[in-house]
This record gives structure tokens, C-alpha cells and sequence, in this order.
């Protein structure tokens, strides 16, 4: 487990600190031996449970039909591990794979952004971690090295970030890094229990007991008649708590370093400047605690063809749940300087969102809006301004008549959606002309500190 | 710090209330411009052709349901005010639809019921596509949209001139290249 805690500088052992560093020299090195089998794990244990149950009974050519698919899946395997190598040649990571379709993929070692570390269960079983390259501009596309052994992952992956720095491959791996938060499982657990997923899933689960008791005959039909929705419904929460399973989250210079997982552990950068927005959910039934969730929204450029699954996933928790203070500590560290002051909206936007109006509020200063919502939940959305992609100004009916408007802030990313509802119609005109206003000189001011920043690391 | 931010608590008496004016400009510099007229045109026979196949249907669907000729007629009649409302509608529509070319952003509004007004800053723009259908070429138009890396961000300008088009598409290109930024 390479859970929580700071990572001390790894004691990596020599032979795969070796293999990593004859990489880096400019030798072809291949993958760990067994990623062919972890690659194809989930569809080759399929096929053995397929061989297995019918096995039984069956006669001799079923089985030999059920061998020969699983030696061709495990032959192509092997056959891709064979055809994949990487090196490294003149400050650019090469990889190398494909038998009859061969693909280069180059990746500049300046350009790279961050350097990420996914470990499935069952690469973590045979001690094999995967490694995630990804290119700054390159958007959703990055490099993957499935699968070295962990010890190598870990070697490779402080030599790459280090020569991405512009230091020799073989300094000390300065990941000085500050724990902001770490989630206790027990409160992640609760939280979900509270969640809408987790509510659903337990008053189904109470129907069938009682069921059971009353009418066991009933509740026997029900349940088989049911069972694959029955699963859907316990893998909602069941992925999120694998997912979110003591997830810490820490401060460094290249940005958040998130890490957790239960079964599939993941170490993820997220530099600072990829964040499109953040919202913070506030749900009705966590409210007696004081909890809150924070999730971010990070760009990713739409890409053609095939996407991986796990780089699709453009929301992610950062605080899959937390009080008062642990959210303030991460917005303070994603967003420095928000604004505090909230203006609500005029007193006739009642008449329009009677249920939201309690919630309805926005802030803004020259670098972030900030606007909550809800009608139920309370609903928080924080973004920088410099994201911004367009300004909206909408207006119906019934706000029409009541002199109201609503300003839309788009940006790229996929959940979060900042809304200044239901201002005064005169203000929210103003406010369309001056948050474009705002918006350049917020872009301006970034783009003269990114180019304060790509100027300090090359000296 | 906080710039020309006031908090809002009192309906601003002197705010133009939301009547019938099309007005929603939120720079006076900027001069709208609109959609040819033939857009009006291409609209109103659009909604003929649908008024007429719909007519069609109801009559001849009453008639073969062995209605009285009355009945049908009705229908007919029904149908025809639909189409009446329809191209009023739509003329309206049309009327509202404008673009303003400012120096940094692109304004668009739109809508008669639910009105809307995106600003687009050049910059954010990623590409930009111009679509003719059929009828649109029939009449010489095109349409002209923006697209940002925001899915939300809506900027569709139906029915320019093929001219009009093209020098609107150049030009967003060539504002986009000189305004560029990263997401």
C-alpha cells in the first residue's frame, strides 16, 4: 500500500533502478514480462469462468475450443508485449508498440506536465504499477506504460518528472509536498450511506427485508427477478467508495498530488492551471454534519476515436467529502483569493425559483465568480475567471415581466455550470459588459505568470 | 479591489422593463447587424410548405375517416391559423436574431420568448463552421456558428448572404489566430 503519507524518496532497488536508468541512456527496454497477462486479465478470467462452469460437463472439444481462445487472447498479449519498447533519446520518451500496425508515440520531455501512477487490483497483485505520461497542450491524449514493475514505476517516473524539470536524471526527487486532506474511510462511508445512491440502495434493501419477512416466497422472486438491476444499484456507491477510499489530497510545486483507491490505486497531478471550475455540493441529508463535497472540473480536449476510460473522466472528487474547514483549506489551495462578499438576488426573484431562492447568491471579484444555486442541495460553483469561454445573458418570460435576468458563465468543463440567476435585468446587463472586461485582464494577468513561471525552471 | 461590484438589494427603478423593444444592447457602440431579409422569406415558406403538407394530411385523413365536408373543413381551417401563428412567430424571430462584431468579442442575441445574449470572446473561439442546407442555398444563405471549447456556449448566426458569410468566417479566423489562448 502506498496510500497515505507523504512518499519518502523510494528506496528503489537497484535492478529495476537500473533498467530505468538504461532507458534514460537511450537502450530500448520492454515492459514488465507479465503485463500481458494483467492487460488481459478481465477478459481472460471471463473465459475461465466461461471454461469452468460448463466444464464440468461437457464434453472434451468444448474444452479444447474454450483452451485454444484462451492461448490465442494470451498469444496476442504476448505478441504486443514483445512488439512494445521505450527509451529515451535526445530529452524525447519514445514508445514504440503495434506488430502490424506499428505506432511511434513521442513525448517531449519539456513539455512533459505530469507523470501519473494507475495500479488496477490486479496489477497490484502481481506488483506492477502503470505509468501516465501526460504532455502539456496535448489535452486527453498521454502515454501509457502498462506495466512495470512498481519499484521501476516509481524509479522512472521521479527520473522523468526530474528531467522534465531540467535536472539530471539522477537528482534527488524533490517532491516536497504538503497533505492538505486525507479522508477517513469511516466518514467516507457515512457519506455515501447519506448519498442519493447509498439512500436508494438501503430503502431497496429494507423493501426486500421486510419482504422477506412478511412474504418470504415474494421477496425469493423479487430478488431474482431483480438481480441484475440489484447490481447496478450496489455499484454505484461501490465504485465511488473504490474510488474515493482514503483519498489525500497534497500541495506540491507542480501542482494537487490526489492519491486513494481501494482496489485500483491511483497517484494523479493536477497542475493548478488545468482547473476549469470547482463546485462544492452541499446535500440535504450531510447538512446535520456540516459536510460538503468538492469536486474540479479539468479540461480535456475532446479527442476523435477512442478515448480511455479513465482519461474520460473529466469530474473528479477532490474532497469526496469533508466539514467546513477542510473545504476552505482546498479552495484556498485550487483558488487563492476568492471573494468573500455574496450579493443575493432582489427580493421579487422569489416569485420566480421559490425553492432556490434561499440558496441564490453571487460573488465576484477580478479573478473568480463565484454563484451558488439549488433547490434542495445547496450548490456552489467557483470559477476562474481566466476559463471563461463565453458569457450568457437569458431572459423568459416570467423574468421579463419581473425585471430579472440570468447570466450564464460557460466554460469547458462538463459539470460545473455557473449561473447568476435571477439578477435585476439592469444589473445583469452590466454585468455582461463588464465580465468580459474582467475575464481579458484576468487572462492577461495569468498568461504574464505562466510566462514567469516556464521562465524560472529553465535557468 | 472589488470594481464597480455594488450589491443590488433595490429593484433599479430606471431599468428598462422587459416590454416589447428588442433591445437588449448591452454596448451602444456596437452596431447590429441582422440576417438578410430573404432569411424572412425562406422562413415564411418554410412554414407554407409545412402548413400546406399538414393540410393536406388533416383533409384528406378527415375525408377518408368519412367526416362531413364541414368537419374537414374545419380542420383545414385550424390548421391554416396554426400556420398563420407559425410565420408570425417565426417573422418575429428572425426580426430579434443579431451579431455585433466588437473590437475584442462577438455579441449575439436571440429569441423572442426566452431571449439570449452571448458574448464570445475571439479568443475562446476554436473553430468556426458555416453550413448551407438545401433551401438555404436555394435562397443564397448560410449559417454561420461558433464554436468554443464550452459545449454550453451558443453562437448561431442562420441566414447570411454566402458573401456576408464568408467574410464573417474569415474574419472570426483570423480575429480567433490573433486573439488566441490556451483553455
Amino acid at each position: 500500500m502506498s496510500g497515505g503519507g507523504p512518499r519518502p524518496a523510494l528506496p528503489a532497488d537497484a535492478k529495476a533502478d537500473a533498467a530505468a536508468a538504461a532507458g534514460l541512456r537511450g537502450e530500448w527496454q520492454r515492459l514488465h514480462p507479465l503485463s500481458p497477462l494483467v492487460r488481459t486479465g478481465r477478459g481472460l478470467i471471463a473465459i475461465v469462468f466461461v471454461l469452468l462452469i460448463p466444464g464440468a460437463g461437457s464434453r472434451n472439444g468444448g474444452g479444447l475450443v474454450h483452451l485454444a481462445i484462451i492461448v490465442v487472447v494470451l498469444a496476442v498479449g504476448v505478441i504486443a508485449w514483445l512488439v512494445t519498447r521505450w527509451r529515451v533519446e535526445g530529452g524525447v520518451l519514445r514508445v514504440d508498440s503495434g506488430l502490424i500496425r506499428r505506432t511511434s508515440e513521442r513525448f517531449p520531455l519539456s513539455q512533459i506536465q505530469a507523470v501519473d501512477t494507475v495500479r488496477p487490483g490486479l496489477a497490484r497483485m502481481f506488483g506492477l504499477a502503470e505509468l501516465r505520461i501526460r504532455v502539456a497542450g496535448g489535452g486527453a491524449k498521454a502515454g501509457r506504460l502498462a506495466y512495470l514493475s512498481r519499484a521501476e514505476a516509481e524509479a522512472l517516473r521521479a527520473r522523468l518528472l526530474a528531467l522534465s524539470r531540467g535536472e539530471a536524471a539522477d537528482a534527488p526527487a524533490t517532491a516536497e509536498e504538503r497533505t492538505l486532506v486525507s479522508v477517513a474511510p469511516r466518514r467516507l462511508l457515512a457519506s455515501i450511506a447519506l448519498s442519493g445512491a447509498g439512500v436508494t440502495l438501503e430503502l431497496v434493501l429494507a423493501a426486500l427485508v421486510v419482504l422477506a419477512i412478511l412474504a418470504p416466497g415474494v421477496a425469493a422472486a423479487a430478488l431474482s427477478g431483480s438481480a441484475a438491476s440489484l447490481v447496478a444499484l450496489v455499484l454505484v456507491p461501490f465504485r465511488r467508495f473504490n474510488g474515493e477510499y482514503r483519498l489525500t489530497v497534497a500541495e506540491a510545486d507542480d501542482g494537487l498530488h490526489v492519491r486513494g483507491g481501494l482496489i485500483e490505486t491511483s497517484v494523479e497531478t493536477i497542475p493548478r492551471g488545468r482547473i476549469q471550475a470547482l463546485r462544492m455540493l452541499e446535500p440535504l441529508l450531510w447538512r446535520p454534519w456540516g459536510w460538503c463535497r468538492l469536486e474540479i472540473d479539468v479540461a480535456m480536449q475532446k479527442s476523435k476515436g477512442r478515448q480511455d476510460r479513465n482519461q474520460a473522466k473529466s469530474v473528479r472528487a477532490l474532497l469526496p467529502v469533508g466539514g467546513r474547514e477542510q473545504a476552505q483549506l482546498l479552495l484556498h489551495a485550487v483558488f487563492p483569493g476568492l471573494p468573500e462578499e455574496r450579493l443575493v438576488p432582489p427580493a421579487r426573484a422569489r416569485w420566480k425559483s421559490p425553492l432556490r431562492f434561499r440558496y441564490l447568491s453571487w460573488a465576484g471579484n477580478e479573478r473568480y465568480a463565484v454563484t451558488t444555486s439549488g433547490r434542495v442541495r445547496r450548490v456552489t460553483d467557483f470559477v476562474p475567471l481566466e476559463k471563461l469561454q463565453s458569457v450568457r445573458l437569458t431572459e423568459g418570460p416570467m423574468q421579463r415581466r419581473l425585471r430579472l435576468a440570468s447570466v450564464h458563465l460557460d466554460t469547458a468543463g462538463r459539470r460545473a455550470h455557473a449561473v447568476l440567476r435571477d439578477r435585476d435585468a439592469a444589473d445583469a446587463r452590466r454585468l455582461l459588459e463588464e465580465l468580459p472586461a474582467r475575464c481579458r485582464r484576468a487572462r492577461r494577468l495569468e498568461g504574464a505568470a505562466l510566462a514567469d513561471r516556464s521562465r524560472a525552471p529553465s535557468r | 479591489m472589488v470594481a464597480g461590484i455594488v450589491p443590488v438589494q433595490q429593484p433599479n427603478s430606471g431599468a428598462p422593463a422587459g416590454g416589447s423593444a428588442p433591445s437588449p444592447s448591452p454596448s451602444s457602440a456596437a452596431g447590429w447587424s441582422a440576417p438578410s431579409p430573404r432569411l424572412r422569406v425562406l422562413r415564411r415558406s418554410e412554414v407554407a410548405a409545412g402548413t400546406a403538407c399538414a393540410l393536406i394530411l388533416v383533409v384528406a385523413i378527415a375525408l377518408a375517416a368519412g367526416a362531413a365536408g364541414a368537419v374537414a373543413a374545419a380542420g383545414g381551417a385550424c390548421v391554416l391559423v396554426a400556420g398563420v401563428l407559425a410565420d408570425v412567430v417565426a417573422g418575429r424571430r428572425v426580426r430579434v436574431w443579431g451579431y455585433a462584431e466588437r473590437d475584442e468579442d462577438l455579441l449575439v442575441r436571440r429569441g423572442v420568448m426566452f431571449r439570449r445574449t452571448s458574448v464570445i470572446p475571439y479568443g475562446r473561439m476554436q473553430y468556426v463552421e458555416v453550413t448551407a442546407g438545401p433551401f438555404e442555398r436555394a435562397f443564397g444563405l448560410a449559417t454561420v456558428q461558433m464554436h468554443t471549447a464550452a459545449a454550453a456556449s451558443d453562437a448561431r448566426i442562420p441566414g447570411l448572404p454566402a458573401v456576408e458569410a464568408a467574410r464573417l468566417r474569415d474574419q472570426l479566423t483570423s480575429l480567433g489566430e490573433s486573439h488566441a489562448m490556451g483553455l
